[in-house]
């Protein structure tokens, strides 16, 4: 079979980031994807600090720094410009964080998304804030301890489920909505040439895990990725102009192989797993009954 | 000098300040709506449907985000232009400092007003005051003329490879953003020739990837990069006396650089104001000229870069000087006041009196300026609230 990941690479050898950092693997798949003529902008989150200090720099496309809530409206001004000095072709990347796109960054990505630029938004999803030291977001998943949800004597771990902007975006109407992880890389970058090939908005969930945040060793952030979606936990799918294509499992696991594998999720008992399958269960009914009346 | 000029419109301060937009040949405009300021971005969008302007216009939902829009596209090399107004100016706040920074040539209209609680719409520079510590520049404005030559004088002076740095124009809610004058609209030709399209040196280029404003150490180039802000704003002040200049020599209007002296020859005692106050302020003077007394006005045109050392030598041979701030600095003194105390220090013994006036719009009225003069003349030198009415 041929190799269906490019080889080019845009991602130079010597960041900074931790060992076994999903959301490095996810920007060295995203801009295998995207090819050279791009331009990525980052907020504040760790990969504004991955590429290393000044004068070094890790990609090897132009990286445009923003405070934590800019990303949609940068990427906004930059499409604009690029438009208005003829080029079109190339390719406008958000690529945030959980809390600069589930939270801070809510409000210009929703804005940029209505909006309708030809741009591509990608969030990077670790579950926390993690370049400030694993903080709650409204994206870490239920049961989660975090350093703000500390278990403690009254087991305060995060009793809030997960906001999944990737749904959010979908009742948004966003042209092109994904998800993805790095355990599967040919998936990641299939989705991404599909992107480009719509015109307008594309938003692209990628779930990045983070062997900081989730107390697991380094070595094992594919297989954790892998488990996510094995377990349900993260569904993948695609959905382009409202046609939405759920991934069906082909080796289902069970839910503790995925919780017990991850030290955040360590105080779980019973009735916490029970509530995290109810909410797996719940929330894949709700992708196959949109997939359904998408369908027709 | 204005009077031999030939007017060839009469418009609000939103209007001139949309059409310098225009005439400056801004290519991207991103803005949200606030009043006073509303009647200008609603001016550029009409301008746009009818195809009077070739700028591309992107209405934003937040201002935070409309300052990221115009900071991305002149990062890549494209003029921009944006204009807010108090709470607006303040939800910038993050990214203003972020363009300056960066340092992108954004030139931005700004119409004074004040800030709540309680809401109130009418004019007051504590807005803009908040943002002196940006990097921008600032010039506040009196005439709905100047405020349109400012957009035009202030994307010359933002884009000059010494300054590099953005500057925010600013006019005086509904005093001028919603009262028509007399406006000379330049030719285009004439405008092009005095500002050439924009030539940002380090744009985002593909060819030669480059991070943005990634991160420094302690010992990175960080503290530097920002003492070079300091030297530009510095040279600036060079750079400004020259545009105002050429402007002056281009289009026969002649602003006199960073401030300008009203009847300061053999004046023994003088007031300090900007934006419209220093209108009402020059009204009084040339009355109490009139009545035999040597008064005269300085008005503060640019607050940053701060004429310190132009009001130190224009103020050598007073008696007396007071300050006017329309805007307050809790816990001290109006921040004119406190950059003139401090422009004085060492070189000059004579008496500052500092007045807040006018907050939230309330009236500044000619017998107002005579009571300030009194004071002056009487040698005050404290912290005074004008017209302030007595607990009820
Ligand atoms: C306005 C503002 N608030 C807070 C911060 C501090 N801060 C920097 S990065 C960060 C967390 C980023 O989290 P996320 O977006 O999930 O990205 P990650 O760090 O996990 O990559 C926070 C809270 C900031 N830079 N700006």
């Amino acid at each position: 079979m041929p190799l269906s990941i490019p080889k080019e690479e845009f991602m130079e050898p010597g960041h900074t980031a931790c060992h076994g950092c999903g959301a490095t693997l996810s920007m060295r798949y995203v801009l295998k994807g995207m090819g050279p003529n791009t331009v990525v902008s980052v907020p504040a989150a760790c990969w504004a600090v991955i590429p290393g200090a000044i004068p070094n720099r890790t990609l090897d496309v132009p990286m445009v720094y923003t405070p934590f809530a800019a990303t949609g409206a940068a990427i906004t001004g930059l499409r604009e410009a690029f438009n208005i000095l003829g080029k079109e072709d190339y390719n406008v990347v958000g690529f945030a964080g959980d809390g600069g796109t589930a939270d801070i960054g809510l409000q210009s990505l929703s804005g940029a998304m209505e909006r309708g630029h030809n741009v591509f938004y990608i969030m990077y999803d670790n579950e926390a804030y993690m370049n400030t030291g694993v903080q709650r977001s409204g994206s870490t998943p239920y049961g989660a301890e975090t350093t703000t949800t500390p278990v403690g004597k009254d087991r305060n771990f995060k009793r809030q489920r997960k906001k999944v902007v990737a749904d959010l975006m979908m009742a948004q109407g966003v042209p092109y909505v994904a998800t993805a992880t790095i355990a599967y890389p040919e998936d990641l970058i299939r989705k991404i040439t599909n992107a480009k090939n719509v015109k307008g908005p594309k938003f692209i969930q990628i779930l990045s895990p983070c062997p900081v945040g989730w107390y697991y060793p380094s070595e094992k952030s594919v297989e954790i990725s892998r488990l996510a979606v094995q377990s349900g936990v993260f569904p993948l799918f695609e959905c382009i102009h409202g046609q939405l294509k759920v991934t069906r499992q082909s080796k289902p696991i069970r839910l503790s192989e995925y919780l017990s594998a991850q030290g955040r999720f360590s105080h779980m008992e019973e009735e916490d797993v029970r509530n995290v399958q109810e909410y797996i269960d719940e929330r894949m009914n709700f992708l196959l009954e949109l997939e359904q009346k998408s369908g027709k | 000098m204005q009077a031999v000029q030939k007017y060839n419109a009469i418009m609000t301060g939103n209007e001139a300040v949309a059409f310098g937009a225009k005439l400056a040949r801004v290519g991207f405009i991103s803005a949200y709506p606030i009043t006073p300021q509303t009647t200008i971005v609603e001016k550029l969008a009409e301008m746009v449907a009818n195809r009077e302007i070739s700028a591309h216009y992107v209405e934003v939902e937040s201002e935070h985000s409309a300052m990221a829009a115009v900071f991305a596209s002149e990062l890549v090399g494209v003029r921009s232009y944006t204009a807010t107004s108090s709470h607006g100016l303040l939800y910038m706040h993050e990214m203003l400092h972020w363009t300056a920074g960066q340092r992108l040539p954004v030139v931005m209209s700004v119409v004074n007003r004040a800030l709540g609680p309680p809401w109130n719409i009418w004019t007051e520079q504590t807005d803009s005051m908040n943002q002196k510590e940006t990097g921008w520049l600032q010039v506040y404005c009196e005439s709905n003329q100047e405020a349109l030559d400012s957009i035009l004088m202030g994307y010359k002076i933002a884009e000059s490879p010494d300054v590099l740095l953005p500057l925010m124009s600013m006019e005086d809610a509904f005093i001028l953003s919603h009262t028509s004058e007399p406006v000379i609209l330049p030719d285009q030709d004439q405008v092009d020739s005095f500002l050439p399209p924009l030539n940002l040196s380090f744009r985002v280029d593909l060819k030669n990837p480059m991070g943005y404003g990634s991160y420094s150490t302690p010992d990175g180039p960080y503290m530097e990069l920002r003492k070079d802000m300091m030297d530009s704003l510095r040279n600036s002040r060079k750079v400004i006396s020259k545009v105002t200049k050429e402007f002056g020599e281009t289009f026969g209007r002649n602003y006199s650089g960073l401030i300008e002296k009203f009847m300061m020859e053999d004046a023994e005692y003088a007031i300090i104001a900007s934006g419209t106050l220093a209108s009402t302020g020059k009204y009084v003077v040339s009355k109490l000229r009139q009545e035999g007394k040597k008064v005269g006005l300085i008005r503060v045109r640019f607050f940053r870069p701060f004429p310190d050392l132009e009001i130190a030598e224009a103020v050598t041979d007073l008696k007396g000087v007071g300050v006017i701030d329309r805007s307050t600095s809790y816990g001290s003194a109006g921040p004119t006041a406190l950059e003139v105390r401090s422009a004085l220090y060492g070189k000059s013994e004579i008496p500052v009196a500092a007045f807040i006036a006018g907050l939230g719009g309330r009236d500044v009225k000619v017998e107002d300026f005579e009571k300030m003069f009194q004071y002056v003349e009487q040698g005050k030198t404290g912290n005074f609230y004008i017209n302030v009415k007595e607990a009820c």
